[in-house]
């Protein structure tokens, strides 16, 4: 790894809370905790913010993913891994690198260009993601004053592609509805009059008195899919509201291969989020936004915010063990890799951070029950997620630059499970380039092989590769529309959930999902856990300072 | 802006409007100082610049501007560069006030002035425009205002029917924008700009607005977008000749006062005691310049070269769709049964005119038989009964069809492509009959392709849809159940008026009187009179027993002489007001109706009243009844008009022995009261 260079020894030595890891998850709870006063310590052991969620140069990218994938793992440290601490009362356990990612490939097919840029991108670990402008996120930066150090741009346009190639505009919104070219006159009259059914449901949550229609509780209950089928929906129209509105991934009308049946009321609760996200803020586009110089900037506005607040930073710094009462079994501090020992009452960590199963044998149960969450366990669940990024010349939709794509289950080819999303961003949110875009691919899988065969399709529908000059006449007419590749990336990751353990809590990883919602409310909920039932960031005064004035389709956010 | 939910104002609110209130009426009676005393003096412009900028409604400081700024201009001459500075000052002035509130009049005018002065650069009048037109883009002075800019800067109509592309675009839900579209395409396509022929823009703009119609029914911006375009249509420019009385190729029998003996079955007789027959003209459109000039007679009949035609419409306006003249047939020396050709030509010269100003352009002729007999012998009055001496009009003569031609209907109309636009949009909407407005388009869009209709064997199939819908319509939207009922009505004699066949199961003879001809409608549940234009040639008229509020349209039936509107829901003598133009008639039954209930018509917007006639002429009846006169007006309005012989007024609520004496004043020469001869 990376050779570290000596460090000043911290000072204090002791805090309420140590976070390690920059996620998303983890920053948001660095900055809640500093907000209501407690003293943290912030760790990273990289040299950049937001971990798993950050975005990286190319060659940044590249060795992060190599680093932390299965295959090149270092072997586990020879020295014993229990040793006495330098205290007498503590005994201290070493602590093992978990790696996320697997069947990593990185390909380029230009170095040349793409050396001569290699700064100037921002790629996302995460991707495809985006923040709904109704997301909990955004709840979140608004309470807390993150707002301050991020700013948005509109995702221009969603699409709903299959194997044909061709991508049809999802129609979202009533303008979008009435532009569509690809829906039929009824199909628009009972797309609409679906809307104004999910918007009066809505509008009857908040105010009781009105005496609108509202759906049954008979009919909440069911499988969101056949509410559709009730409301004379025709198959296009159901596809594009269950994967390109209400972003599902499994099949709905795969009894076999669905692993969440969605019913009417979670789906009505999706529509709801993106209904709601179409009018929060004047200046958006649509629903979706996305932050510029890439999803990195999410955990590092956190970040940022506890350090106003007084939380001390320190990357680059791993952190080795952990230290334990050797009576008691309780959590008491860390051991930084510089050797120094830190003292804190709570400890929140990264999902890559776990204790070699060797080391457990020897502890006693009490300190056992402590190290709980951080046992590796034997995955119950195996989905996984399949990401890709590939960087292009040109765009796949010409006109526009930042784009949402949705292939459902089986538009690709039949033995697609799950739903394929792919988000084109281009230098409009300074990712990079100006000529190129960045895309991002995920897919829900159950093995690598299986992600990695369904992101492949999927690219081949959108990208042209490269082709040795020798064959290259053979499919050239087809093609010739098509964006070309330049660089790719293809890795597998693993799903982990966050748990809370007493006095240390692992944070989730990053999930399959496409906006921030789960992510956000899971590590809410985990903070309120570890510091009580405490209310996030309750006291904070949002600065309303208006600087929407011209900025070029930029999306401030603020409260309204 | 639209859809803001009204707030009680809070207690602080309140209390600012009040000190704004008073720091406002001090500015303003400084204010009204200066103007009353014509000071335009720096400090006097700026205090209504500081008056505006509160409160722009303060239309006189506006107008105080317009003095100050004539003054201070004709006191700098021609300096350009201080004349730009003095109007820029006031452009910058009602930016100000704009601000402060952006619908106001004085506002808006006060810059249209400006700027019509001619000094100021337009450039900016767009982007200002399109400022205010984001933070409200239906706002309807905003976009008056466009139309003001961009006449004077002689920017494209096309570039601005792209404006009202991108609003619509953005928001479908601006009735500004479609009504700005609608006004530049109609410019466009009247001027035959390159591109804009209605055969090509018309389905054009349909496909736009069905986008808008289907994605949200309930909005109604786009349903009066639709009922324009529908317009547009169907409604033809030049005015054309619908039909005529006596029709192309008839033959007429025209007689003195009283019974014709042996007058034939299938032939129409007319009486007159005044020897003069009206010839009737009905145009699609109101029409004006119908004189001899215009149309010519080419007649033995004496005494006709100088027609005088009268426009038949309850206005006194110069233009209606219905002209008559009365062609003298009587000549003083008694003469046997005598043959005239009757030759009449229109539109020949110029000169008839439609209100939207359009030729009539199209030539027409049409050439009847009159047997001109000598006066009858028989002139016994006797009274017309509603119930027997009828007879069946023969279903196989082919008389009826001479009598009941259009004349000139769709000659000449590119109807292709107008018929061709209908069927689609009524295939179209019938996928949205499940919605009221949905029905109601679907049964005007039948309706008016049964009105482009010239194939006989398909033309009628739609009235049983038709009249369907109304019924629908009816019993799902209450609220509007008159509308429905009148288009129902109005569908329903559409129905009876579409072929000789239908036409004749309600066509008789009366044998009483000359074998009239008798069109009977009675029990129909009719609220509505329409088709008149095919049935001109009805002598006597039988609308008992429906629902009908007033005679309107019964005025082009110039033949008519009895006519019994019994049973109906007629309220006052003003619903029969367009009788007074019905020269012939000398019948009427309004028996068992309402009248009595309201003199004034109150459902209707322009109502009769005492104060709308103007003719208060002294007469032997005011003079000797004033009191009844301003008790009954409006029979005495009606009545004091009309010919008549037979009255029946029982069983309403005006009927009593005071009224029965002053209709007996009003006309002396009636012969039959409800039933009776007078003074028996």
């Amino acid at each position: 790894m990376i050779d570290l260079p000596p460090y000043p020894p911290l000072d204090p030595s002791n805090y309420y809370l140590i976070v390690v890891g920059t996620g998303v998850s983890e920053s948001v709870s660095a900055a809640a905790a500093s907000s209501s006063g407690s003293s943290v310590l912030h760790l990273d052991p990289n040299p950049f913010y937001g971990s798993h969620f950050a975005s990286l140069s190319l060659p940044d990218l590249t060795s992060f993913l190599h680093s932390n994938s299965v295959s090149p793992h270092p072997p586990p440290p020879s020295s014993p891994p229990i040793l006495p601490s330098n205290s007498h009362e503590l005994i201290s356990v070493d602590l093992v690198h978990r790696s996320l990612y697997s069947s990593v490939e990185i390909s380029s097919f230009d170095s040349e260009i793409l050396e001569e840029h290699s700064r100037r991108f921002n790629v996302d670990l995460c991707g495809p993601r985006v923040v709904f402008c109704a997301d909990e996120s955004i709840n979140l930066m608004l309470k807390s004053g993150a707002n301050n150090y991020v700013e948005f741009k509109s995702i221009d346009a969603s699409f709903v592609g299959d194997s044909s190639g061709e991508l049809r505009n999802v129609p979202d919104s009533r303008a979008a509805i009435f532009k569509s070219k690809s829906l039929t006159l009824l199909e628009k009259n009972l797309l609409m009059k679906f809307f104004k059914l999910v918007q009066s449901q809505l509008a009857e949550s908040d105010d009781t008195t009105t005496t609108t229609v509202k759906i049954s509780e008979e009919d909440m209950e069911s499988p969101f899919v056949d509410f559709l089928a009730k409301m004379r929906l025709p198959p296009n129209i159901k596809s594009i509201i269950l994967y390109a509105i209400a972003m599902l991934d499994y099949d709905q009308d795969n009894m076999e291969t669905c692993r969440h049946l969605l019913k009417t009321k979670e789906g009505i609760d999706r529509l709801a989020l993106y209904i709601k996200s179409m009018g929060r803020f004047s200046n958006a586009l649509g629903a979706l936004i996305y932050p510029i110089y890439g999803q990195g900037e999410l955990p590092q506005a956190f970040c940022r915010r506890a350090a106003v607040k007084g939380c001390i930073y320190v990357l680059r710094m791993p952190i080795t063990a952990l230290l334990l009462d050797k009576e008691t079994g309780d959590y008491k501090g860390v051991r930084l890799a510089s050797g120094q020992e830190i003292f804190s009452q709570k400890l929140i960590l990264d999902p890559c951070i776990n204790v070699g199963l060797e080391s457990l044998s020897s502890l006693t149960d009490q300190q056992n029950e402590t190290l709980r969450v951080l046992v590796p366990k034997a995955m119950i669940n195996k989905e996984k997620i399949a990401r890709g990024i590939c960087v292009i010349r040109g765009s796949v939709k010409s006109d526009i630059s930042n784009a949402l794509i949705v292939y459902p289950p089986k538009s690709l080819f039949p033995e697609q499970l799950t739903a394929i999303r792919v988000l084109q961003l281009g230098s409009g949110v300074a990712v990079c380039p100006a000529d190129m875009h960045v895309l991002y691919f995920s897919i829900l899988c159950e093995n690598d092989d299986q992600g990695i065969k369904a992101l492949l399709s999927a690219m081949s529908n959108l990208i042209r590769l490269p082709v040795p000059e020798s064959d290259s006449s053979v499919e050239n007419d087809t093609c010739e529309a098509k964006p070309l590749l330049l660089w790719r990336a293809l890795y597998v990751q693993e799903l982990v959930k966050g748990e809370f353990g007493g006095t240390i809590s692992s944070m989730p990883s990053a999930d399959g999902s496409l906006n921030y919602k789960e992510t956000v409310e899971s590590a809410v909920k985990l903070y309120e856990q570890i510091m009580g039932s405490e209310e996030l960031f309750k006291e904070e005064e949002t600065s309303l300072e208006n600087t929407t004035e011209e900025n070029e389709g930029g999306v401030e956010i603020e409260e309204n | 802006m639209h859809g803001r939910p009204r707030k009680a104002s809070k207690p602080e609110d309140e209390a600012a409007s009040a000190a704004k209130a008073v720091k406002l009426r001090s500015l303003q009676s400084q204010f009204m100082t200066y103007h009353h005393e014509k000071i335009y003096t720096k400090e006097a412009i700026e205090l209504s610049t500081k008056l505006l900028e509160i409160n722009p409604e303060a239309y006189t400081a506006w107008n105080y501007r317009k003095l100050a700024v004539e003054d201070s201009l004709s006191r700098i001459e021609s300096d350009p560069n201080s004349v730009k500075s003095i109007l820029d000052e006031e452009l910058r002035v009602v930016e100000n006030a704009l601000k402060q509130n952006f619908k106001s009049y004085g506002a808006w005018h006060h810059r249209k002035w400006v700027l019509s002065k001619g000094h100021s650069s337009t450039g900016n009048e767009l982007k200002l425009l399109d400022k205010f037109q984001k933070l409200d883009p239906r706002n309807f002075h905003a976009w008056n205002y466009r139309r003001f800019v961009v006449e004077l800067t002689n920017r494209s109509e096309q570039d601005e029917l792209q404006y009202t592309d991108d609003m619509i675009n953005n928001n479908f839900s601006n009735y500004s924008a479609w009504h700005n579209r609608s006004v530049l395409l109609s410019s466009l396509l009247a001027n035959r700009v390159d591109g804009f022929i209605p055969e090509k823009k018309i389905p054009d703009e349909y496909e736009i607005v069905h986008q808008a119609i289907f994605t949200d029914p309930d909005d109604q911006s786009g349903w009066f977008y639709h009922l324009w375009l529908l317009a547009q249509t169907v409604n033809v420019e030049s005015p054309l000749l619908t039909s005529s009385w006596p029709s192309h190729g008839s033959s007429v029998i025209l007689s003195g006062a009283g019974c014709l003996i042996g007058s034939p079955f299938n032939v129409i007789t007319f009486c007159s005691e005044t020897g003069s027959v009206p010839l009737i003209l009905y145009f699609d459109q109101a029409v004006g310049g119908v004189s001899s000039l215009t149309v010519t007679i080419d007649s033995e009949l004496k005494g006709n070269e100088n027609l005088v035609w009268e426009p038949i419409s309850n206005k006194s306006s110069q233009v209606s769709c219905v002209w008559v003249a009365r062609l003298k047939y009587l000549i003083s020396e008694p003469c046997e049964s005598k043959e005239y050709k009757v030759k009449v030509r229109l539109g020949n010269s110029p000169g008839i005119i439609s209100s939207r100003g359009f030729n009539f352009s199209t030539p027409y002729e049409f050439v009847f038989t009159a047997h001109v007999h000598d006066t009858a012998k028989d002139s016994q009055e006797r009274i017309v009964s509603w119930t027997d001496g009828f007879e069946l009009w023969n279903a196989q003569s082919k008389d009826l069809n001479s009598l009941a031609t259009s004349d000139q209907l769709n000659a000449g109309i590119d109807l292709k492509w107008r018929q061709a636009a209908i069927d689609s949009e009524i295939e179209c909407f019938r996928l949205l009959a499940d919605s009221k407005i949905g029905k109601l388009t679907l049964a005007r869009l039948l309706m008016a392709s049964e009105a482009m209709m010239s194939d006989a064997v398909v033309k009628g199939v739609h009235y049983e849809e038709i009249l369907q819908l109304y019924n629908d319509l009816m019993a799902l939207d209450s609220s509007h159940h008159h509308y429905y009922k009148d288009e129902h009505s109005v569908a329903f004699l559409h129905k009876v008026t579409s072929s000789s066949e239908s036409l004749s199961r309600y066509l008789f003879r009366y044998r009483g009187m000359n074998n009239l001809v008798c069109l009977r409608l009675n029990k129909l549940s009719l609220s509505r009179i329409a088709s008149v234009e095919k049935l001109l040639f009805v002598q006597m008229l039988d609308l008992s027993h429906n629902e009908l509020h007033s005679t309107e349209g019964l005025e082009a039936m110039q033949l008519l002489s009895c006519l019994n509107l019994s049973h109906n829901r007629i309220r006052n003598f003003s619903a029969l007001d367009s009788l007074r133009h019905v020269k012939q008639l000398k019948v009427l039954d309004v028996s068992h109706n309402h009248i009595g209930k309201h003199s004034v018509d109150t459902t209707r917007y322009l109502c009769s009243s005492p104060l709308s006639n103007s003719d208060w002429s002294q007469d032997d009846v005011r003079r000797q009844n004033p009191g009844l006169v301003t008790k009954y007006w409006d029979a005495y309005f009606v009545l004091r008009d009309l010919n008549l012989k037979q009255l029946d007024i029982a069983g309403n609520e005006i009927a009593g022995d005071e009224f029965n004496s002053f209709v007996l004043q009003v006309v002396p020469k009636l012969v039959w009261l409800n039933g009776q001869k007078p003074g028996n």
